[in-house]
């Protein structure tokens, strides 16, 4: 048994800051991760980071941006703290090293985004992911910060009080991958989940393989709430054949858009008159669908980015990693000739509630970065935004975990208790019998006991799994759910389409009942892992398909052809998703258009 | 260095022939015409009593437009075997975890087109690392040696406030901009084969990582003074023969023996001041 004031779960952007937060706020901190820190997904981000540092910007602008971006569902406090904290975050990471690009006069140079009103994206090349991510990696070595690498969290040690925001987490379980030893993490001041993305749910992705959702699957599962897990990010520029991600940038820097007639779509089909190629991302990903179902794509499945007129010159200055991506990945250079793009899953705008802390419902349990929904990306995020909000809500979640005093949060986090919404779901949702992750009787234990009883539940779990004598792998149980996801849960949706996916994902349910993990070894047994992977991607297909569903109106990345424009009335609203120890249910929250200094009446938006 | 694994004797270190090392298209407009490709693949696991000497297994997989390496393991493992291990995440260049031994050249698995190897394809674990299990090999010593460097920006002077940055030429984040690729990979230490005698040489990563630092103007003139001293003690940059391994085996084309050679030209010319 390890013990540690706070733990930070995941290695990446969210995960690394949170880590020294919490560290220089006075903590004894450890990183647990299944990779290690330098193999984390953050790496792959290219294009930039949002903040508002020069004259004639400000973050009340930022603020604006995103809230519309967002279509009016994020909350204004964690829109306002995003925005105002950015500056600072962004400047601080420049004083850690990061080699940013630069201006003439050698200041931190910016370039323009799609839905941003000022050309606020600082940048590194077309690599910026990759040196955050190494820049912070650097300075947790610097400060001694310990790291378990390679140790996969399996569960977090939560006591069972009936209403899930009395409950206390007290730590994890993780395995170690090395040796197949089942650990328990004691956190004494806080659990911080920064696990990333959950990009595996869909076939095509820009995520990596290690992008499973684990931490909103976790957190779900002991009763914290999942907030807009409907609201799903589709770039409108990876590469057909592998969903490798060709940067916003390229169209920041004045890439152009074309199908197969030859027309620069965005703008002479009307999608975005004004903005073309820099409309908002759901905005851009519709126009190329349209456009290739309506029979004007290339080999009806993908459209044409061409960035030849930028020049050489230029494109290796600020583009340069993408000569390689488009050579590596798709056999096109893109000096050359244009390149194909079309849609492919992105990010999760939705995942773990949080206020603006970080804090979940859940007493020492926290999440940031992408794995958690605080909520600033509403229903569409924009380009560019992920990044600082690793750094803004990372740093607060692990100030907080770490015993900092930062006031009274504005956002309320919890079930929520009225479940107003009349969805009638096509099947059975969750598990036949009850399915909870919390210790039972947890709430009469001595922490270190709970976690004792929370590594014994687990060791047993897997090895049910490693002793199983079926011929049935995780392999096409998760490929149930991923073609279900990608035919009938993508870009554009409808309710009956919704409702095939969440019978397939009942099924994989079961399937899943039947899995067995063939390699018996305890050495580094990543057919185990990718078994307990599955899970947390049949939980969370779930839920999207239920947010999906229970949302009659189309609003940022969520489309559906029943109603096609937003119903601000009704539906100015997050959906709530609750486990319920596996019978889960839907409900809402209503948004908060207002915070300490601004206030937002939802317009009409157009780019 | 714990991991208790042996290693493959290797088969051969020496660089890949040419013809090998042509890029050909992933969109597929060299073809070739098998419609299955053969790897044969390093197997150990210390676990399992059939495994515990290490060989080679055979998997015949059919091949695609534009397959890779890494797609080839994916598919023997899902389909044939599915306790063939290896590390992989982001699966387009950046993670690093998929550095492999393909046909006697270190490579990323992700970034090599079944169409420019040989056939049959042979893949083993990076050289000299204990081998954890099948394509898994003990990255520990390899991270030591990145430590080693004090690989962190540290500066002579206090940033100049809380909302203003450094400011860096152009030229010098330019001059600093290749050595900031690495990704850690381990390729090029496992090529060196000084690195791989004796544990003591820092490798041309660690030294690339240092010289990232050493290179950029914003650190300042005695940290910089600092790093040229602990790259140039006994582990570091002389113990390099200008072999080139490191630097044709390098994924992201970082030239590592070029680095490590200004360093050794500047220790040099400290060197000569100071006489």
């Amino acid at each position: 048994m390890h013990e540690h004031d706070v733990l930070v779960i995941g290695g990446g952007g969210a995960g690394l800051r949170a880590a020294i937060a919490a560290h220089e706020a006075g903590a004894e901190v450890a990183i647990v991760s299944k990779l290690h820190p330098v193999r984390s997904h953050t790496g792959a981000a290219e294009g930039g980071i949002n903040a508002a540092l020069r004259e004639g910007d400000s973050w009340r602008a930022h603020a604006k941006d995103t809230m519309k971006g967002a279509d009016y569902i994020a909350d204004a406090p964690a829109v306002e703290t995003f925005a105002r904290t950015s500056p600072k975050e962004v400047i601080q990471l420049e004083h850690w090293g990061m080699p940013f690009s630069r201006e003439e006069d050698g200041t931190v140079a910016q370039r323009p985004f799609g839905g941003l009103s000022f050309p606020r994206t600082t940048y590194a090349g077309a690599e910026t992911g990759h040196h955050l991510l190494h820049t912070l990696y650097e300075q947790v070595l610097k400060r001694g910060i310990t790291v378990y690498e390679e140790y996969f969290v399996t569960r977090l040690a939560v006591t069972d009080e009936p209403d899930p925001a009395d409950r206390t987490c007290h730590g994890v379980t993780a395995i170690d991958v090395r040796t197949g030893e089942v650990t328990g993490f004691h956190a004494t001041g806080g659990v911080i989940l920064a696990t990333g993305g959950l990009g595996q749910v869909y076939e095509h992705t820009t995520n990596a393989e290690a992008n499973t959702g684990d931490g909103m699957a976790m957190a779900y599962r002991v009763g914290v709430p999942l907030e807009d897990m409907e609201m799903i990010q589709f770039h409108p520029t990876t590469l057909p054949s592998t969903g490798v991600l060709i940067t916003e940038g390229v169209r920041g820097e004045g890439g152009r858009l074309f199908n197969a007639e030859g027309e620069r779509f965005m703008f002479e089909r009307g999608y975005a008159p004004d903005e073309g190629e820099l409309a908002s991302r759901d905005v851009v990903s519709r126009a190329e669908l349209t456009e290739i179902q309506e029979g004007r794509g290339f080999e009806d499945e993908y459209v044409k980015l061409d960035m030849r007129h930028l020049g050489e010159e230029r494109i290796m200055d600020r583009l340069e990693n993408i000569l390689g991506l488009a050579k590596h990945f798709e056999g096109v250079d893109p000096l050359e000739e244009p390149m194909p793009v079309k849609p492919g899953q992105h990010y999760a705008m939705g995942g773990i509630e949080t206020n603006e802390f970080g804090a979940t419902c859940i007493d020492g349990l926290y999440a940031a970065g992408e794995t958690a929904c605080v909520s600033l990306h509403g229903a569409n995020r924009l380009g560019g935004n992920a990044l600082p909000e690793l750094f803004v809500f990372g740093a607060q979640a692990g100030r907080h975990a770490a015993g900092e005093d930062l006031g009274k949060p504005e956002i309320e986090v919890g079930p929520a208790t009225t479940a107003d919404i009349e969805t009638e779901w096509p099947t059975d949702l969750g598990t036949d019998t009850e399915a909870t992750d919390v210790i039972e009787d947890g709430s009469s234990l001595e922490p270190g006991t709970l976690l004792e009883r929370a590594v014994e539940a687990e060791r047993e779990r897997i090895e049910t799994l490693l002793e199983r004598d079926t011929d049935r792998s995780h392999v096409s149980v998760r490929q149930t759910v991923q073609d279900t996801m990608t035919a009938n849960v993508n870009v554009f949706r409808e309710a009956e389409s919704l409702e095939t996916a969440l019978e397939d994902i009942q099924t994989a349910r079961d399937a899943y009942q039947d899995v067995a993990v063939t390699d018996p070894s305890r050495t580094f047994n990543t057919d185990l892992q990718q078994t307990l992977e599955t899970r947390n991607v049949i939980d969370l297909a779930e839920a999207i398909a239920m947010g999906a569903l229970a949302r009659p109106e189309s609003r940022g990345a969520h489309w559906r052809a029943e109603h096609q424009s937003r119903r601000d009335e009704e539906w100015l609203k997050h959906t709530i998703v609750n486990w319920r120890a596996g019978d889960p249910e839907l409900a809402t929250r209503g948004t908060l258009l207002e915070s300490e200094s601004v206030s937002y009446q939802p317009e009409e938006r157009s780019y | 260095m714990s991991g208790d694994g042996k290693h493959p004797a290797p088969a051969s270190n020496s660089p890949a022939t040419d013809q090998e090392d042509q890029q050909a298209s992933p969109g597929g407009r060299t073809q070739t015409e098998e419609e299955t490709v053969t790897l044969q693949v390093y197997r150990y696991d210390p676990d399992v009593e059939a495994k515990r000497t290490g060989s080679f297994e055979t998997f015949e997989i059919p091949v695609h437009e534009g397959m890779t390496v890494l797609d080839a393991l994916i598919e023997a493992r899902d389909e044939h075997d599915s306790s063939l291990t290896f590390r992989h995440s982001c699966r387009q260049g950046v993670c690093g975890s998929d550095a492999f031994f393909v046909n006697g050249k270190q490579r990323l698995g992700c970034k090599t087109q079944i169409s420019e190897l040989s056939k049959p394809i042979r893949i083993e674990p990076l050289p000299h690392q204990p081998v954890i299990k099948d394509l898994v090999v003990e990255m520990e010593g390899f991270y030591e040696r990145m430590q080693a460097v004090e690989p962190y920006f540290d500066p002579d002077d206090p940033p100049p406030g809380e909302l203003e940055e450094r400011k860096q030429t152009r030229e010098n984040r330019e001059d600093v901009k290749l050595s900031t690729r690495c990704i850690w990979c381990g390729a090029c230490t496992s090529s060196c084969t000084i690195a791989s005698d004796e544990d003591v040489y820092l490798g041309p990563a660690a030294i690339n990582k240092g010289y990232r630092f050493y290179a950029d103007d914003r650190e300042g003139d005695e940290r910089g003074k600092e790093r040229l001293e602990l790259l140039t003690e006994h582990d570091g940059v002389f113990r390099c023969q200008t072999q080139f391994s490191c630097t044709l085996v390098c994924p992201q084309d970082i030239p590592l023996t070029e680095h490590i050679q200004t360093l050794k030209r500047d220790a040099t010319k400290r060197d000569l001041k100071f006489w």
